[in-house]
């Protein structure tokens, strides 16, 4: 493996600007922003110039790692504070920086009225620089690290406009689901350490082999718990919708296309701990396919703009999920989908920004309408990034999607067949809502506020959203010419033999593309012929009421989490009250007793406490003679 | 008759032989030097000598050495380590014993008389204290590296007798500082006794008062026992009686709070670690091969110690008390890193006495602050709200209390834990049972005194915080940094000690 001193400056550049920005206070609001985006842009750079490095060196020497500190020698417990940049990881900083920058300039215009705008620059790049050491960490603590460090940022930024009271509620409900999650990561952390003795990546892969696989189904599903909660999963993915609370390009960068794909990150990092643990892959799979169409069916019910997004992201990470607990040949495809989705989506959220700007920050998409002629290049980047999504060749999505839905039917069996179908389906759900959402915004009659005037967003938002539809077109084709990102990941995964092909490729892309076009006919017959309300309809479906309230997410939340939970923190409370602190206050009251009652004995004269002196000295001669008979 | 000249290694006595020659130049200074250039002479002279000391110190840290004085001193990594935090604790002490409010104007005169009184008028200003403090501090660089039992008493007396003086010098309650220093003496002198008597008898029996002697007496065996075991017993009463031991602990409450406090601050720190730096190098070499005889008895005196430390620490009302009691609870604690006997127990208690000495000096720096017109304020219960008042006190006080409670992310959690885990690993489960519980007693109280500065109301007494000086300042400020520093990233400096404390016999 190669050694770097500079993979370090990836992370200290973000996280200088957010501390300069945090510390500087109101000095630095004129050019803080300016200064944050610059140094995420300049991570860019590093983490270009890595990648060029890596290129020109032999499969087998690409990983490159820095040691930064010793971090905790205690007994055979043994944690360096160290960098990996492999294969897997250049992609994702290429993302995180690469989306995290193009954000960075659209919000210098979004946020420009905002007077706490530096705030908001610092915490962006506290978050790049969290994302960051969460994929370059080479063990799973050093990732622990990163992965509190985005849970911490993305709580700060949703609740950004914290004055709403509704926003506080909605981050502080992100920051207690992540919790969950996070207990997931840390025992599968405290298993590896208890069944290995190490907790690196390089450690638990040479160690998983010989491990027994009831403790490396533990950990698989510790780890699947983790990816849940930080991606939004099944059944952890309560939270993203009303995550929506921040400003939009937060909903870009964190909620679509960095943070909650850390789970993907994690599982497929993991490959070694699910490859020989298929308990635990069998269930990642079944998380992936439940979420995915849990997220689509949502989809197709919301009517703010940016939840109806946010259900897609909670869909299309459930496919990448899914790919990954396929196995060796789901987990490249389970990243590139992830690359292409990073495109799409983030341009998506940014359009929708694009929209709300030019709306009143109206979210409601039966108050809009008819934008396509006001917002012409909001409409291009935002179709573009609709075509993708969809699966429609030859823009991004359709070879990431049609990908996984083809391992999906090649996982062989019944199993396979019913991975194929529900991915097909899903495939045709997107194509709904995502249609419904284009037909609801940029086309139709104009159903807009009466103080509404839309107007097209200024180059500094809309070039990002064009960089971002340029990506949504070229990157998957890029991505899959000769297999160029299956080769590039191959050294990281376990080599695979060929499956028997289910359906030859061409029968899938033609599935897909037929379920895809019922999707988009049944939208179009639903919404484009009729008139759309200006208030929703209530004497809908019981299906649509129950998708309207996210399929009875919080609900199911409240009664067999929240109320049981409260039940048992009442009791706990009482028992901590009558009995453990009035242990606490017995021992306390005890303990002052006998101190006061000790307390005699030191009277002030010396005399006595020579005499103590000699007491003890024939105690301690005494004692001693005991021991020795 | 011939004499041969003795061989002496002066490199490696040199810290030892620089403070002596500063104390002794300081003396001079004394006498010669103008009143009002004193005390920045004297400072100077002070400071230089320790950082001197320091460097040639750091130069000869990988020295071994059993005949650096005609096998009267030996140097080894353990020396090295414990000369070191002696220095660096006594570097920072003299930054608070620079603050003249402190201190007497004239030591000689009688508390309340005419001649006291003239004295203070004059704007007179104790300067002896800095020669007193080198003598201290060279005496307790020479106790961790006595090799035979002679220079061990020598160096016992050269660190308590400037002590004794010291404790005397109080500006303020003269009467209690002379009381506190005269008891200290006497039962200092006490214990001398004993101290001297073991050594007796240790000659009684292995007929040799060096340590390798002594040591091949014991593994060669066939001595007489009782000689041996009555021996052991009066020569660790005299080192328990230094360290504040259970039952030997009584004068240091009274000491502690008599004393000036930067005095206390010094004593309470650096006379730890030398102390217990000798009693690692007897108990780990000379009487390693008798553990079968003192370890159940320490293991019990340990087990007293700690809990009667932290129990009485609760009824206190005094800050400076309170502070005693729980030195004399951490006494407690680092018997139990002696009983261990291991390397893990030698490194956890050379890392936890730095790591104590450091947190003790701030916190005692952090009292001389606490002020209304008539001087220091130590009944807690003027100390309701100082949070409001003085932040800094308040936080760096607070720190130093979570230090000594073991909090986690501070020094005292790092050296708690490796302490307890090298004991537990000597199969001293009890120890470490007791330890356990008196530092959840003791939490109780450091707690509790947190709570009182941080979340009472004030009482309208006119207690102020005096606007501290630079040096106070940074002696507050270089401690609170170390024990921060030390819980959060410990790995160079126990690494350091692992590498280099190892005993040579």
């Amino acid at each position: 493996m190669t050694t770097s001193t500079s993979l370090v400056y990836l992370i200290a550049l973000p996280l200088a600007g957010a501390a300069l920005l945090l510390l500087g206070g109101r000095r630095t609001d004129k050019w803080g922003h300016l200064l944050a985006t610059g140094l995420s842009a300049s991570s860019f750079g590093v983490g270009a110039y890595q990648l060029l490095q890596m290129l020109g060196r032999s499969a087998e020497e690409r990983p490159v790692s820095q040691k930064l500190f010793e971090w905790i020698h205690v007994g055979n417990f043994n944690v360096d504070a160290g960098l990996l940049l492999d294969q897997l990881s250049i992609c994702f900083v290429l993302l995180i920086t690469g989306v995290g920058t193009l954000i960075h300039i659209y919000s210098i215009s979004y946020m420009s009225h905002d007077p706490d705008r530096r705030r908001f620059f610092a915490f962006l790049n506290l978050f790049i620089a969290a994302m960051l050491l969460l994929v370059l960490g080479d063990s799973y603590l050093n990732l622990y690290v990163g992965w509190e460090g985005v849970g911490l940022a993305s709580y700060l930024l949703i609740g950004f406009w914290n004055q709403k009271p509704a926003y506080a509620t909605a981050s502080k409900k992100a920051f207690v689901m992540n919790r969950v999650g996070d207990m997931g990561l840390s025992f599968a952390i405290m298993i590896a350490f208890a069944t290995m003795g190490t907790v690196s990546f390089t450690g638990v892969a040479e160690h998983a082999h010989h491990t027994s696989e009831a403790a490396l189904t533990g950990m698989g599903i510790m780890l699947l718990v983790a990816a849940a909660g930080k991606s939004a999963q099944f059944p952890l993915q309560a939270w993203l919708g009303d995550a929506m609370a921040g400003p939009t390009p937060v909903s870009a960068l964190i909620h679509a296309a960095t943070m909650v794909t850390a789970g993907v990150y994690l599982i497929t990092r993991s490959n070694f701990v699910f490859d020989a643990a298929p308990t635990a892959q069998l269930l990642v799979v079944i998380v992936g396919a439940i979420t995915l169409m849990f997220g689509a069916l949502i989809g197709t019910a919301k009517d703010d703009i940016k939840k109806a997004l946010a259900a897609s992201t909670m869909s299309q990470i459930g496919y990448m999920i899914l790919a990954a607990g396929l196995g060796p040949v789901g987990y490249a495809f389970a990243i590139m989908h992830l690359l292409t989705h990073g495109f799409f989506k983030a341009g998506m959220f940014l359009g929708a920004g694009s929209v709300m700007h030019g709306m009143n920050d109206e979210v409601n998409m039966r108050k809009y309408g008819a934008l396509r002629k006001f917002m012409p290049i909001t409409f291009a980047t935002f179709g573009l990034g609709y075509l993708a999504i969809l699966g429609v060749p030859p823009f991004a999505g359709f070879y990431s999607k049609d990908m996984i839905i083809e391992t999906a039917f090649n996982a062989g069996g019944v199993k396979g067949i019913i991975l194929g179908c529900v991915t097909l389906i899903g495939a045709g759900i997107t194509a709904f809502y995502m249609t419904r959402v284009i037909i609801l915004t940029f086309t139709g009659t104009k159903r807009w506020d009466e103080d509404a005037h839309p107007h097209e967003s200024p180059w500094l938002m809309w070039l990002p959203m064009a960089i971002l539809a340029i990506g949504s077109v070229t990157s998957g084709f890029l991505l899959s010419r000769g297999d160029a990102l299956v080769n590039w990941l191959h050294p990281l995964f376990a080599h695979h033999g060929e499956h028997e092909e289910l359906l030859k490729p061409i029968v899938v892309s033609g599935l897909a593309l037929t379920m895809v076009a019922i999707g988009i006919a049944v939208a179009f017959l639903k919404y484009s012929r009729n008139e759309v309300a200006h208030v929703a309809p209530e004497n809908v479906s019981v299906f649509t009421k129950i998708a309207r309230q996210d399929l009875m997410q919080d609900r199911f939340n409240e009664a067999i989490f929240m109320r049981p939970g409260q039940a048992l923190t009442a009791t706990l409370v009482a028992t901590d009250n009558a009995v453990i602190d009035g242990t606490v206050r017995g021992i306390g009251q005890m303990a002052m007793g006998s101190g006061s009652a000790l307390r005699g004995i030191q009277n002030g004269f010396v005399r006595s406490y020579a005499a103590l002196i000699l007491v003890g000295a024939v105690a301690l001669v005494a004692a001693i003679w005991v021991v020795v008979q | 008759m011939t004499f041969t000249a003795p061989v002496l290694s002066y490199a490696l006595l040199s810290p030892m032989l620089i403070l002596l020659g500063g104390a002794l130049i300081g003396v001079l200074v004394e006498a010669f030097v103008s009143k009002a250039l004193r005390p920045a002479v004297q400072l100077t002279l002070t400071l230089g000598s320790i950082l001197l000391s320091f460097m040639q110190l750091w130069r000869i840290r990988g020295e071994q050495s059993l005949t650096a004085a005609m096998g009267s001193v030996v140097f080894d990594g353990p020396a090295a380590l414990l000369q070191g935090s002696i220095l660096i604790i006594a570097f920072i002490s003299v930054f608070l014993i620079a603050d003249t409010e402190n201190f007497t104007a004239l030591a000689a005169a009688l508390p309340g008389s005419d001649e006291e009184r003239h004295a203070l008028q004059s704007g007179n200003q104790v300067t002896e204290v800095y020669p007193l403090t080198l003598f201290a501090v060279s005496g307790m660089l020479l106790f961790p590296v006595a090799n035979d039992l002679i220079t061990l008493f020598v160096a016992l007396e050269m660190l308590s007798l400037p002590l004794y003086l010291m404790a005397g010098l109080s500006r303020r309650r003269r009467l209690a500082s002379q009381e506190s220093a005269l008891k200290y003496f006497l039962l200092g002198a006490f214990s001398s006794a004993f101290f001297l008597f073991g050594a007796a008898y240790l000659y009684g029996f292995s007929s040799s008062i060096s340590f390798s002697g002594i040591r091949e007496a014991i593994v060669g065996g066939g001595g007489n026992d009782v000689l041996l075991l009555i021996g052991i017993a009066f020569l660790s009463i005299g080192l328990l009686f230094k360290v504040g031991a259970v039952p030997f602990h009584a004068w240091s409450p009274d000491v502690y709070q008599g004393a000036p406090t930067p005095v206390t601050a010094f004593m309470a720190a650096a006379t730890k670690v030398a102390a217990f730096g000798a009693m690692l190098r007897i108990y780990y070499t000379v009487f390693a091969n008798a553990q079968w005889s003192w370890t159940p008895v320490l293991s019990g005196i340990a087990i007293v110690t700690m809990l009667l430390g932290s129990l009485v620490a609760i009824a206190q009302r005094d800050v400076k008390r309170m502070l005693a009691y729980s030195s004399i609870a951490h006494a407690g604690f680092l018997l139990s890193g002696v009983i261990a006997l291991n390397k893990a127990g030698l490194d956890a208690t050379i890392f936890y006495l730095l790591a104590y000495g450091i947190a003790t000096v701030g916190a005692f720096a952090v009292v001389t602050l606490v002020r209304d017109s008539s001087g220091e304020v130590t009944d807690l219960n003027r100390w309701r709200g100082l949070g409001k008042r003085s932040p800094f006190a308040a936080t760096t006080f607070a720190l130093f209390l979570l230090a000594f409670a073991g909090i986690p992310m501070t020094s005292g959690f790092i050296g708690k834990f490796s302490i307890f885990s090298a004991a537990y690993e000597s199969g001293a489960k009890g120890v470490v049972i007791a330890g356990v519980l008196s530092s959840a007693i003791a939490a109780f109280f450091y707690i509790r005194v947190i709570v009182l500065m941080f979340f009472t109301d004030a009482t309208e007494d006119g207690t102020s915080v005096e606007i501290p000086s630079i040096l106070t300042r940074a002696t507050v400020i270089i401690a609170a940094v170390i024990t921060v520093a030390l819980g959060v990233y410990p790995a160079p400096l126990l690494n350091f000690i692992t590498d280099l404390a190892i005993f040579i016999r």
